[in-house]
């Protein structure tokens, strides 16, 4: 089961190394959006950096999407996802090998590069930490939901913005949490631990949710 | 380990594309499956692959120990399931640590379809028949026992057909059993043969489908 696992862990990652990949596709999305910000607020830094953990926040929400869609199409469409079904391993786990994966590609280096990102929206040094923290919990809630939407239109043309639609509305309590937890982290009158540990739970749940739930849609989607 | 499918039955779309297809396979058979395209040909492979639901009937699976049925056969589609990123090394090496019971290594695989040398090529540079050669190396790099060829011969000139029924000869000499559709006759030693018939639609009306 381990050999599996690995094997189209390592694969993916080649993958994603290899074509370019979506995660640096992903950071630069991030990056643009992040830098937009300062130009349609006006540079007002005080305002930037009370809304900053949520323009970071909304910012890695959307890059997470980018490449999302290609996370079982891709396979789906040389035929590799036939092979995939073969394993002597259960479905489940296949595509936690590729979630780890995709994740490891676009949600870490987001979170690592939020520290850099938080400079452009005037962060202060705390709320930059915060950031990096809430992030490395919180993406990979968003990136579990969106596996189940990348199943589900596996096999549609066009599956990418329908995707975008079908998971975003699902993403909302990871995104409270997570602006919530980042913006504690700065003062008033809620402590950090309170919204982090909430975040913490989502992203365990999404991880069980995400799993079991993309697994059933790849399953389903065969005939 | 021994297959036995009794009174098979495909819909494809509320159609009935064929039905009572029986067949028993022991170890070293080989099925040819013939019949028009369209016919249901691939979808009886997706049923034996346990990636479609039969109609009616059962596809029964026996003495192959506590393996379930996809993890006793390789497939091989019209699809080749390859990387074109990734070279063909790094796709068979892939194929031999996920399918598990590793057999040849990939290099020896790819040395036995005569494509020693792409070893460090990415697949996405070789032709058609190279990739499809590349696909049937996957048969060796796993020890599966059930192996399902969708057209095999597809694209192969004809020394890689030579080689191709090499392979499979030798895999049914094993103790394999193989199930190919085709349009070409192969060149297989006393192999069983089933034709498989649209069922019989009452509208003239009706057209090809797939």
């Amino acid at each position: 089961m381990i050999r599996s696992f690995r094997a189209l862990l390592i694969r993916d990652l080649k993958l994603a190394a290899r074509v370019g990949g979506s995660g640096m596709m992903g950071l630069i999305f991030f990056l643009t959006i992040v830098t937009l910000m300062p130009f349609a607020l006006g540079p007002d830094l005080n305002l930037l950096s009370r809304i900053g953990p949520a323009i970071l926040w909304i910012a890695a929400l959307l890059a997470t999407l980018i490449g999302l869609d290609r996370l079982f199409q891709a396979d789906q469409e040389d035929g590799s996802l036939d092979l995939l079904r073969l394993a002597p391993v259960p479905m489940e786990v296949v595509v936690l090998a590729k979630v780890a994966a995709h994740w490891l590609v676009t949600g870490l280096p987001l979170a690592i590069a939020a520290p850099f990102l938080g400079l452009l929206v005037a962060l202060t040094p705390d709320a930059m930490l915060a950031m990096v923290v809430t992030l490395l919990v919180g993406t990979p809630a968003l990136t579990f939901i969106g596996a189940i939407g990348a199943a589900l239109t596996a096999s549609l043309r066009r599956g990418g913005l329908i995707l975008a639609i079908l998971v975003l509305p699902f993403m909302i309590p990871t995104l409270i949490f997570g602006v919530s937890a980042a913006n504690a982290a700065l003062g008033g009158t809620v402590p950090f631990a309170t919204p982090f540990l909430i975040l913490v739970a989502l992203s365990l749940i999404a991880a069980v949710v995400g799993t079991v739930g993309a697994a059933a849609a790849l399953r389903s989607g065969e005939s | 380990m021994r297959l036995d499918v009794q009174n098979l039955a495909c819909d494809r779309g509320e159609r009935r594309i064929f039905n009572a297809v029986s067949f028993a396979l022991a170890p070293g058979d080989a099925l040819v499956v013939t019949g028009r395209n369209g016919a249901g040909k691939s979808s009886l492979l997706d049923i034996l692959a346990g990636r479609l639901e039969p109609a009616s009937g059962t596809v029964r699976l026996s003495r192959s120990g506590d393996r379930s049925l996809p993890e006793c056969l390789h497939y091989i589609g019209h699809r080749d399931a390859l990387k074109a990123a990734l070279t063909t090394e790094e796709n068979l090496t892939f194929a031999r640590d996920f399918l598990g019971d590793p057999a040849l290594p990939a290099h020896a695989a790819l040395e036995a379809v005569g494509l020693a040398h792409a070893a460090a090529l990415p697949v996405g540079y070789l032709s058609a028949g190279q990739r499809r050669r590349i696909a049937l190396a996957r048969l060796l790099v796993a020890h599966r026992p059930l192996w399902l060829l969708d057209e095999p011969t597809s694209a192969l000139d004809a020394a890689s057909q030579d080689m191709l029924f090499g392979l499979m000869e030798r895999h049914r000499a094993d103790g394999g059993i193989i199930v190919a559709t085709t349009h070409a006759p192969l060149a297989l030693k006393d192999a069983k043969e089933i034709r498989i018939e649209r069922a019989p639609v009452p509208s003239s009306l009706a057209g090809e489908g797939s």
